[in-house]
């Protein structure tokens, strides 16, 4: 004998971003931890050295903040006024830092008071960096200035004013102790050599340049300014090797991920955004708050840090394996393995005599009704709040499953006010998506078919049958202008296409 | 034209076997029911068919047990003939002629009733009562009881319309064996029990109600103490009879439910479904055993296609199933469920329906197209792909693609290459495409390999009607109405069109083999046309009616069946056909298909040459499977046929043939070795003949008999010994009658004595005993016997 078919729900394909290797990697972060800092979040810099601290720089201050502290472990709050860029030394020894005072200060990371004051510049310091050989320091200025300095002597060494407009960006080689390159409003950047005194390359980047960043192997060198982010070969004089226009709003910081396959720029647009190196193509997007002014990637990606204009830095860590897996344990049963294996691993002996026991099939609660016939019962089933929201599938598969067999009308008809406004709340919810639109309509219709009568009775059908009516005219509006759009993209192509000498003017196109 | 004498066309099984109320033997083993042109003898048990009776040339109407004797069974025929049976041994015994349309339906215990009745198609049901007493007819809303002795007949007549618009006209009746009482089953679901008819007036009727569509089979018990009753809804109803309030269901057969048969003993019921099936059900509890016909609905939608795995013809089964039929065995192998959805046994509902179907060339795809229209909304359509899977050895389903075009399919094709790594799938569609489907391998969101659509093509928005590949799957030619356009699958370019001469294609189809190069297409207007692709031209045509054209995997042949049932075998390269039959049925074929044999036949005759490696069959428009016999393959069959005797009515299972012959070898052995000692053995000794033909609960307790049984087999006692004991014997006849009371009571004890006194000889005592207790055992049994 044949037994109940249980009603076949209909997997819908997922709609959205397809999962893909990156998205994994990326999704694979903790909730942020979100820190109020005093005023926008203008540099992050990752310690090279083992704990991986981070300077935040903010306002007058500068945080340093452990790995997974979220108190900073140190503060240098020495600032005359607004504080810029501070930076790290390759042993994590010496924290250099701008100001909008026009000092440069150099500072133990063990120290409180600053070791060194480098006066000279006339305007505010935007950038500071460490040259390779640890003894220098790299400054560009508001002043359209960029210096040298030598950190014993405490001196400045040379300074470079070919730029035109400020200073705001600017980076140091790290394989070799002379070159350092600077970005600036002027539209330029300008690969500097100290032992020329001059810069050597100069590269018109079109937008002020906010950013700057070099490859490990510095033959590439990666600028962001406007909303183009640019990637530039060095080994080539300067050539331009791709322009990259993802974000709508300016281009304020980059980085690198820690194997180097990956790129992320953050931008004033709230949006972080992940390209693979050897394409160029956006693997993936994060979201936030407010407008980002600075990004940090720990090393091995283990956290990845955003200041915003807000003053909120946002932290996210990496999950631990054991993390993931616990998160996948836990949606499991409490009562594991041994409880329902029990018995069952039995091996029965030679004469034992075998009772097979029927397998008794497990039927979803619609299914027990639809399978005795209560179309009323197993509608309400599939109507209760969870499945309503959370699963529309099934609810629309037992509408459907109803409709075949004839008696949906008998399910719709004879429900009181709340059984009605629960309907009718569900088909306000789910009568336009596409996916469900061919089953729900018909049985709108239905109702309103059925409940034609009592219209007008009840305040709270009534709005919902005000909600539904609005909710089709929205609807008839877009796809209008859909068609509209339609149109128009069908001319577009029409007169684009090149006219074809064939005979027999076949259409065909491959779907992928 | 040539016709060809040594080549027949014969039915080849699947007919039905529900069209008539089967027949339960009287000792429920044998199944009986109507079969086409013959009566079929299945086992209850084992669901075997133990041997058609062949005999009538003409639809067998009717089966009915010869009542004056259980082992016979009358037959009666459309070819006018009334045939007695002996059912067991398949013997025909005797032949009554009679006029043209002859239907046995009365069913009388005292005298066999036989009536002739050209009107029998118009009257629903006709009974007689237990005792011969009536007969009760019923036809539209008139309840007829004719009774035999008063020769006088009643009429009854129920309302057309009662006030809730239900039907109340009649669709069975059964009368009950003992009472007076008939029931009778009506269209709108109500069973009427009436009582009192052999009133005019006073008659009565009570309504029992729990079917929701019409009654289609009431009947009642032997003994009268149920009433069975089933429909559309495909459960068995038991009614208890005089407590109607208490029912018993037996539900999910299947199929709606023709008719009900009981068992003389009321052990079996047997149930005919609408499906072409037999259901053998124990007591109203349990299904015991399922006979499964051709399963033939009013019109085949998917092609008749052979299994290239199991060779089985494979079409549209149970709704919403695919069946796959073995046609050697004549025996239905498995459904596959293609809809996977609960089937509503309820009329006027639209449901999925399985309309296309299609086999790759190893038989490790399926395909399968389902659709369900209704009125007024739109088509829903399933393209679903199946897997074959080895170790289950079934179809599992691999891809579901909802709603692949948003019109009607209306062809669709595997590509035929058997090397290829891919496999393709063409569907062409009434909404002007045609779509390519591709398996691949992986994704990122499913696992394991899935199909998906490739290439979407069209031309000039026409209509595709038809699709083929080449046998090399190198070329793809779809027929957009006028127009045969050819494609390269491999990168989808179209190659040529060909639409010389006009007409609208109906049907086409590439040669085969040495004759590759050919593609053949059918035009509405009447001609059969024949492109050369090598030189992209006409290479042939002719004027000729086809309405079904296919061709031979196996070879270069092609058949071409007209539209008055015409067939053509033919080589696309040679002018003159190989074979050709005029009507080879009433009406027009409308499926055909191609069948590899198990085995290639070594005909030399040109005529038949083309039935060496492949069988023909075709589907006529009355649903009957036929194909074509040749003479030699003919008088092989008789001969195997032959060659079966059957004397059991055990079914000649595969299991049974091995197992039997097995158990014979060893019978003759163990009869060559032991004959000589076996000669030896009492075997005819009356003792312990009684012994064991007497009933357990009369005889002496079995540890009272087991010493003198024992010892009943030695062989110790001399024939001398014998006779004195025998005299010894009479001599104490006189006590007998003394002691008689005594042995039954005393039975104990004197066991316990004559197991201690084991002595090879009996002493007088104890041969007394012996002599008493048979005795005794003699007056028990004629007890019994007179009683």
């Amino acid at each position: 004998m044949a037994s109940f078919k249980p009603t076949k729900i209909q997997v819908y394909p997922k709609l959205g971003e397809k999962v893909t290797q990156d998205t994994l990697y990326w999704k694979n972060y903790k909730a942020p931890v979100q820190i109020k800092e005093f005023g926008a979040v203008t540099n992050i810099d990752f310690s090279p050295v083992a704990p991986h601290n981070y300077a935040v720089t903010a306002f007058t201050r500068i945080h340093i903040y452990g790995p997974f502290s979220q108190e900073p472990v140190k503060s240098f709050t020495r600032f005359k006024d607004t504080a810029y860029c501070g930076r790290f030394r390759s042993d994590g020894q010496l924290l250099v830092a701008g100001c909008e005072d026009s000092v440069v200060r150099l500072f133990d990371v063990s120290g409180k008071v600053a070791l060194r004051m480098f006066k000279g510049h006339t305007k505010a310091v935007r950038v500071t960096d460490f040259t390779s050989d640890r003894y220098h320091i790299l400054t560009g200025s508001d002043d359209y200035t960029c210096r040298l300095w030598d950190i014993p002597n405490s001196t400045e060494l040379t300074s470079y004013q070919e730029h035109t407009d400020y200073i705001r960006c600017g980076i140091t080689s790290k394989l070799n102790r002379d070159l350092f390159i600077t970005g600036s409003y002027d539209h330029t950047l300008k690969l500097f050599d100290a032992r020329v005194n001059k810069s050597v390359m100069t590269m018109d980047h079109g937008q002020p340049v906010e950013s700057l960043l070099l490859y490990p192997s510095e033959g590439l060198l990666v600028s962001a300014g406007g909303r183009y982010v640019k990637v530039w070969d060095l080994l080539k004089g300067g050539q331009p090797l791709v322009s990259l226009k993802n974000h709508h709003k300016t281009v304020t910081c980059l980085c690198l991920s820690s194997n180097g396959q990956r790129l992320l720029s953050a931008s004033l647009d709230r949006h972080v955004k992940v390209y693979n190196t050897t394409n160029y193509k956006v693997v993936h997007n994060f979201d936030y708050a407010a407008s980002i002014l600075s990004l940090g990637l720990a090393p091995d990606d283990e956290s990845i840090v955003v200041g915003m204009t807000n003053g909120i830095l946002s932290i996210k860590h990496r999950k631990s394996s054991e993390e993931t897996k616990e998160i996948s344990g836990q949606q499991k049963r409490r009562p594991a393995y041994r409880v329902f294996v029990k018995g069952k691993n039995y091996v029965p002996k030679q004469d034992d005599y075998l009772v097979s026991k029927p397998v008794k099939q497990h039927l979803a609660k619609y299914d027990k009704q639809l399978k005795r016939f209560n179309v009323s019962k197993a509608l309400d089933t599939a109507l209760e709040t969870w499945t309503r929201f959370r699963k529309p599938e099934i609810t629309v598969a037992v509408i459907k499953e109803l409709d075949r067999r004839g008696t949906l009308k008998n399910a719709l008809a004879g429900r009181d006010e709340r059984g009605l406004s629960q309907l009718l709340n569900f088909l306000v919810g789910n009568l336009v998506d596409p996916r469900f639109a061919p089953v729900l309509v018909p049985a709108t219709e239905m109702i309103l078919d059925i409940y034609q009568s009592v219209i007008g009775q009840s305040p709270v059908v009534d709005v919902q049958l005000q909600r539904l009516q609005d909710l089709l005219e929205r609807e008839i509006g877009y796809q209008q202008d859909l068609l509209e759009v339609l149109g128009m993209l069908d001319t577009m192509f029409t007169s684009s296409l090149p006219r074809k000498e064939v005979p027999c003017s076949e259409t065909f196109y491959r779907r992928f | 034209m040539v016709e060809h004498g040594d080549i027949r066309v014969v039915h080849r099984g699947g007919s039905k076997i529900n069209f008539r109320e089967p027949v339960l033997s009287h000792d429920s083993r044998l199944l009986l029911c109507a079969s086409g042109e013959c009566v079929k003898v299945f086992s209850s048990s084992t669901e075997e068919c133990v041997h058609d009776l062949q005999g009538h040339t003409d639809l067998v109407t009717g089966v009915l047990l010869n009542p004056s004797n259980h082992l016979q069974a009358y037959s009666c025929s459309a070819d006018g003939t009334v045939r007695l049976w002996d059912f067991t041994d398949g013997i025909l015994i005797k032949v009554q002629l009679h006029c043209h349309h002859v239907s046995v339906q009365p069913l009388s215990v005292s005298v066999f009733v036989y009536l002739l009745m050209c009107m029998c198609v118009t009257l629903t049901r006709l009974l007689s009562s237990s005792q011969g007493e009536y007969i009760a007819s019923a036809k539209g809303l008139h309840l007829e009881v004719y009774f035999f002795k008063k020769q006088k007949s009643y009429r009854f007549s129920l309302k057309e319309d009662n006030k809730k618009g239900a039907k109340n006209t009649f669709t069975c009746l059964s009368c009950h064996p003992k009472d007076d009482c008939i029931a009778t089953g009506h269209e709108d679901g109500k069973i009427r029990l009436w009582r009192n008819f052999n009133h005019k007036r006073e008659y009565t009727y009570s309504t029992l109600h729990w079917h929701h569509s019409a009654v289609s089979s009431v009947r009642f018990t032997p003994e009268g103490t149920n009433l069975l009753s089933g429909g559309v809804e495909s459960v068995l109803v038991q009614w208890r009879y005089n407590q109607e309030t208490q029912k018993d269901f037996l539900p999910r057969l299947g199929a709606a439910i023709t008719h009900i048969a009981v068992s003389p003993d009321g052990e079996l019921f047997c149930t005919a479904h609408s499906d072409n099936k037999l259901t053998v059900i124990q007591s109203c509890v349990k299904v015991s055993a399922v006979i499964q016909g051709l399963v033939k609905g009013e019109s085949v939608r998917t092609d008749l296609m052979v299994d290239p795995r199991s060779k089985a013809l494979v079409l549209n089964g149970k709704p919403g199933h695919l069946q796959f039929y073995s046609l050697q065995r004549d025996k239905q192998l498995y459904n596959l469920d293609i809809v996977q959805q609960e089937y509503i046994h309820e009329s006027g509902l639209q449901q999925f329906e399985v309309v296309k179907a299609a086999f790759d060339t190893r038989g490790n795809w399926l395909a399968t197209v389902e659709e369900r229209k209704q009125k007024d909304s739109t088509l829903e359509l399933n393209l679903k792909l199946w897997a074959y899977d080895e170790q289950t050895q079934s179809f599992v389903l691999n891809t579901t693609v909802s709603g692949p075009h948003e019109a009607r399919i209306t062809a669709m094709c595997f590509c035929h290459t058997a090397d290829s790594q891919t496999t393709m799938l063409v569907s062409a569609s009434q909404d002007g495409h045609f779509k390519a489907w591709q398996l691949e391998s992986n994704h990122y969101f499913y696992e394991g390999p899935f199909w998906s659509c490739d290439f979407v093509g069209a031309y000039h928005s026409l209509v595709p009607e038809c699709c083929c590949f080449s046998a090399d799957g190198s070329l793809l030619a779809i027929s957009f109405q006028e127009v045969v356009t050819v494609w390269s699958p491999a990168s989808w370019e179209l190659l040529t069109t060909l639409s010389q001469p006009p007409g609208a294609i109906r049907d086409l189809c590439f040669g085969r083999q040495s004759c590759s190069k050919y593609l053949l297409g059918t035009t509405a207007k009447n001609l059969l046309c024949c492109w050369n692709l090598l030189t992209c031209t006409l290479e042939w045509s002719t004027s000729m009616d086809v309405s079904l054209l296919l061709s031979d995997p196996l070879s270069e042949n092609m058949a071409a069946f007209c539209s008055h049932a015409g067939l053509f075998v033919f080589k696309p390269s040679e002018p003159r056909p190989l074979f050709s039959h005029k009507a080879i049925c009433s009406g027009k074929v409308t499926r055909a298909v191609f069948a590899p044999r198990e085995e290639m036949l070594e005909s030399c005759e040109e005529s038949s040459q083309w039935l060496n490696r492949s069988q023909l069959y075709f589907l006529t428009q009355y649903m009957d499977l036929m194909t074509f016999i040749t003479k030699a393959e003919e008088d092989r069959l008789m001969a195997s046929s032959k060659r079966l005797v059957i004397d059991d009515s055990v079914a000649v299972t595969p299991f049974y043939l091995l197992l039997g012959k097995h158990r014979q070898q060893q019978q003759e052995k163990q009869d060559r070795s032991f004959s000589a000692e076996r000669n030896q053995l009492p075997q005819g000794s009356v003792a312990i003949k009684e012994l064991l033909h007497t009933p357990a609960h009369v005889l002496p307790s079995a540890s009272f008999l087991c010493s003198m049984f024992v010892r009943s087999l030695l062989i110790s006692v001399t024939d001398k010994e014998k006779k004195s004991e025998e005299e010894e014997m009479e001599s104490d006849k006189e006590e007998e009658s003394e002691c008689e009371m005594e042995a039954s009571t005393m039975g104990q004890g004197q066991t316990a004595e004559a197991q201690e006194t084991a002595a090879p000889a009996l002493t007088k005592a104890q041969a007394r005993e012996l002599r008493r207790v048979k005795k005794l055992d003699h007056s028990w049994l004629s007890s019994l016997l007179d009683s």
